[in-house]
């Protein structure tokens, strides 16, 4: 097994916050890691150390092989990173700023790379149209593009499907699966627990600290979690009743169906068993990865006292 | 539900004032304060004391008493004594003095036997607005400057002053402002259009975000530099050519030479503006920030650097911070090749002061330059 990423006590602190605390990462060459987190916990932090964009107050480690310190100028060679903000310049066509990253990368052939990268993103006929009219799905299908044309062999995507349809999210991790099947290892970042669950693995970050790593089912079967479901109709008007009882960690409605969580079988158990009866339905389920992240989600704040870390 | 809401209005109010106040406000309140500083204290289109030079002849009393009466009108200062008129011509391209007086050695002869004594007074009227006065006060220098001398049997027999001042103009003969404002212009016109857009380039990449994609790609800072600043120099190749036509056309400015200095002058102060607007660039964070720290540049460089008015008019305060804005080094240039047909060899502190400020500023930018967000 190869490492891609291979990084140890991480460490980044924005004048007196501590935004990134002895972060260990290691992915697998030609892995897509999810890179999971709520809002501020310093993922964007983390791929702008690993891309050599901020430089880390502590850590070692390699990426692709190359120091993380030294070799910077060497890792953004080979690196894609796909920032959360539309990054290419919107006041030029998309085959404008195609060539502007060809040429920076200082890549051979290269009208022939942006034919075939314009064929490949389906943007032929649109080539002269301005980057800043395309639609979201669009921006980050052309900011991938931009990502890959140089062909790298690691990928740092932070959150490139915010705010883009279904259908463009499929069609998006399609191509990551393709790239990964490539070889090229992937680190991307998301909100979405379908995103997370296309991930080989996954690594959770609170509060700048990473928390748990591992594939989705380790990651669940590991959380000591368990759900049970109430099926029937309007089950999810008990949700604030159920909330209430000892033992029971979270009460999510989905649609007319309600999840009730908790670590404690039994207690869990005694929590629902006034309303065991019909018109509900109760059966055990999975826990699904979004249960269990809002679970260390919580834990996490409890430890810290709250100290949510904005970004 | 719509009609003319008081409410919507304070709404409106509140929000603007909020995101007023989160900005820059000093920079706001500097502005006014800086600018009646500069209006109020530094200008002065009726300056005193100008440099002078004096080159005497003649060992008389007379002469003396000329001199002395010069010194009183508070208009001339005399801070050079020549030993031949070829070292008062040198002094005044060199723009150390403003104006020269050459009393011949006959004067005090001539004058006793009333045999039409001359003083010869040259001014540079490069610049007309700063010496007009100062040649309007000698007007009545020769009616008075001997009435403590001539007393007994020197005392004047007719109204005849005794001796005549004779004033040449020297450099711009007919004292048109034009010629003065036009070459200035370049200056201006240059820090203006170039200190302004580059300054914005970079903030305005951070604030899109375009900072952060160009960032992770294997570019240099110098690369960035480079590459940015190059059109811009093209742009004040093309600003400099069209100014220097129009000039020559439409105000018939005359164009003596000195062409050396010019392109060399040009060249440096072109670098160094374009690296003073990258300079501000990698300290302002939003592109607003950038154009008021361009402002603040621009306002000594408009009002300090001799343009509009007189340098040698200013208090001596006004002058240092004159001497610290590149433009002031700049107008000397291009006016001495324009008006003087100056060349290196004559402008060579001024061009050492533009290149002293393009090196210093440069390397400054460079080493704020980040290639990463830290």
């Amino acid at each position: 097994m190869t490492l891609a990423i291979d990084v140890h006590g991480l460490n980044k602190h924005f004048g007196a916050r501590h935004v990134v605390q002895d972060v260990e990462i290691q992915v697998e060459a030609g892995h897509i890691c999810g890179f999971l987190g709520p809002n501020g916990s310093g993922k964007t932090t983390t791929l702008r150390m690993l891309c050599g964009l901020l430089t880390p107050d502590a850590g070692t480690g390699t990426c692709l092989g190359l120091d993380l310190r030294r070799d910077t100028a060497a890792i953004k060679r080979q690196t894609g990173y796909m920032t959360q903000r539309f990054s290419l310049y919107e006041d030029l066509t998309i085959e404008e700023n195609l060539d502007f990253i060809a040429r920076m990368y200082g890549l051979d052939r290269r009208r022939e790379r942006l034919n075939e990268s314009l064929e490949r993103l389906g943007l032929i006929d649109r080539r002269r149209q301005l980057a800043g009219q395309l639609s979201g799905g669009w921006k980050q299908r052309l900011s991938l593009a931009a990502c890959v044309l140089h062909g790298p062999r690691l990928l740092l995507l932070d959150e490139p499907t915010a705010g883009v349809d279904p259908k463009a999210r499929r069609e998006f991790w399609d191509e990551i699966h393709r790239l990964a099947e490539a070889g090229i290892t992937v680190l991307v970042s998301t909100h979405y627990m379908d995103e997370a669950e296309r991930c080989h693995d996954v690594a959770y970050i609170v509060a700048g600290r990473l928390i748990v790593r591992g594939t989705a089912e380790q990651v669940v079967a590991s959380s000591g979690l368990i759900t049970f479901q109430a099926e029937g109709p309007r089950a999810d008007r008990l949700a604030s009743q159920v909330a209430q009882a000892p033992g029971v960690l979270m009460a999510t409605p989905f649609g007319e169906n309600l999840h009730v969580s908790g670590t404690d079988r039994a207690a869990l158990e005694a929590a629902i068993a006034p309303h065991r009866h019909p018109p509900y339905r109760w059966t055990e389920t999975r826990p699904t990865l979004e249960d269990v992240f809002i679970r260390l989600m919580d834990d996490a704040s409890h430890d810290l006292g709250h100290q949510g870390q904005p970004q | 539900m719509s009609g003319f809401s008081l409410t919507r209005i304070v709404a409106m109010l509140v929000k603007e004032f909020r995101q007023m106040m989160r900005g820059t406000p000093s920079v706001l309140l500097l502005m006014p304060i800086i600018q009646l500083m500069l209006f109020g204290y530094a200008i002065n289109d009726n300056p005193h004391h100008l440099p002078t030079g004096v080159f005497v002849q003649d060992q008389g009393e007379f002469s003396r008493s000329v001199l002395a009466a010069i010194r009183n009108t508070g208009y001339f200062d005399i801070v050079a004594t020549a030993r031949s008129s070829a070292e008062l011509d040198r002094l005044m391209a060199l723009g150390e003095i403003d104006f020269s007086v050459t009393i011949p050695g006959d004067f005090t002869r001539r004058v006793v036997r009333r045999d039409n004594a001359q003083i010869l007074i040259e001014a540079d009227a490069a610049d007309p607005s700063a010496t007009g006065s100062a040649v309007a006060a000698l007007a009545t220098l020769p009616a008075n400057a001997l009435t403590h001398d001539l007393v007994g049997t020197l005392a004047p027999v007719t109204a005849q002053p005794a001796f005549t001042a004779v004033v040449h103009n020297r450099y711009n003969p007919e004292g048109i402002t034009s010629y003065n404002i036009v070459p200035g212009l370049l200056g201006t016109v240059l820090s203006m259009t170039l200190v302004v857009m580059t300054a914005q380039s970079l903030a305005r990449d951070r604030e899109l975000g375009t900072l952060e994609g160009l960032l992770a790609t294997p570019v240099r800072p110098v690369e960035v530099l480079i590459g940015k600043l190059i059109p811009y120099i093209g742009i004040g190749v093309v600003q400099t050519i069209v100014i220097l036509i129009l000039a020559r056309v439409l105000f018939d400015v005359p164009e003596m030479g000195g062409w050396d200095a010019l392109v060399v002058g040009t060249a440096l102060f072109t670098t160094g503006s374009l690296a003073l607007g990258f300079l501000i660039s990698t300290i302002a964070r939003t592109q607003r920030d950038a154009q008021l720290m361009a402002q603040l540049y621009f306002m000594p460089s408009f009002l300090l650097s001799g343009f509009i008015f007189p340098f040698v008019g200013m208090p001596q305060w006004a002058q240092v911070l004159g001497s610290l804005v590149p433009v002031t080094y700049f107008l000397r240039i291009v006016r001495g090749s324009l008006l003087k047909g100056q060349g290196l060899a004559v402008d060579w502190s001024s061009l050492a002061a533009l290149g002293l400020f393009t090196v210093a500023v440069s390397a400054l930018a460079i080493l704020r330059y980040r290639t990463t967000l830290d």
